[in-house]
């Protein structure tokens, strides 16, 4: 059988440091949709705690144990990431791999809130958006998934073919906040 | 214009598709016995895909929220005020047709 090599969206992108803002790839490991069937919620709640210690989050909020992470994605979905899904979760919800459909982009800094600000139509101060916090919004016109992932690390996921373009606007904003 | 989304929260206009009237939560139900004699067309169909009202006032009308969290919303507001009185998720009117 022939054996694929995976190759990343963003292959060959360095990481980019400027001041105290460091922008560069995650890999987060697996990443897959779970979306629960009608009135299933609580069985899969079940699941979810057994196979990952983990409870399906509520809208703009993730849960997390050890390295495996459920982050809110939209309505009736959320993204498991850092591990792969327990089998029986498919009894209960849509489980569908993602992995190679994501490019997940890692902002850090103390002025990480203020790039964001540029590009996101959406309040991300500590106050607004602790950590943990996961929410669907828009960078500049892409849409992405954001997770707060520590309170000065942003985790920006967008689609594999939006990859570039979210590259492109976010580091941009970085060298404009960088320029002040 | 800002719509508060039931699950994402209050975001600008922009983030959100406009559908139309909520008449179109209100299918008329095929009955294949009376399409065949009718075509498939009937009254309540040619209301359905073109009849609506043009209040100057409250409606209630149909958002998509494609820039956050993809739910279908209905968007009760004032066309001549701009207040938006309610949104709802549509999902959360299963069952209610008419509400
Ligand atoms: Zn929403």
């Amino acid at each position: 059988m022939v054996s694929l090599i995976a190759k990343h969206a963003l292959s060959g992108q360095a990481p980019l440091a400027l001041q105290d803002l460091h922008f560069q790839i995650e890999d987060l490991g697996p990443i897959t949709s779970i979306a629960p069937f009608n009135g299933q919620e609580s069985a899969l709640n079940a699941v979810l705690e057994a196979g990952h210690g983990l409870r399906f989050p509520v809208p703009n909020t993730s849960t997390q144990q050890a390295v495996a992470k459920l982050l809110w994605s939209g309505r009736g979905q959320a993204f498991l990431v850092g591990v792969a899904p327990d089998a029986r979760l498919a009894a209960h919800a849509a489980v569908t791999d993602q992995s190679d459909g994501w490019v997940t982009l890692g902002l850090e800094g103390a002025r990480a809130e203020a790039v964001l600000a540029r590009l996101v139509a959406v309040d991300l101060r500590l106050t607004a958006c602790p950590v943990g916090a996961s929410l669907r919004a828009q960078v500049q016109h892409i849409p992405a998934l954001i997770h707060r992932a520590a309170p000065q690390v942003f985790h920006i996921m967008v689609m594999r073919s939006f990859g570039q373009s979210a590259w492109h606007e976010v580091s941009e904003a970085m060298r404009g906040v960088a320029a002040r | 214009m800002r719509l508060s989304c039931p699950l994402c929260g209050p975001r600008d206009r922009r983030e959100f598709y406009y559908y139309g009237s909520d008449d179109y939560l209100n299918r008329p139900h095929s009955d294949p016995q009376a399409d065949a004699s009718s075509g498939g067309w009937s009254d309540a169909w040619e209301d359905y895909l073109h009849l609506r009202d043009n209040p100057a006032g409250r409606l209630r009308d149909l958002w998509y929220h494609e820039g956050g969290c993809g739910a279908w919303l209905a968007v009760t507001r004032d066309t001549s005020t701009h207040q938006v009185f309610d949104v709802a998720l549509v999902v959360d009117l299963k069952g209610k047709a008419g509400s």
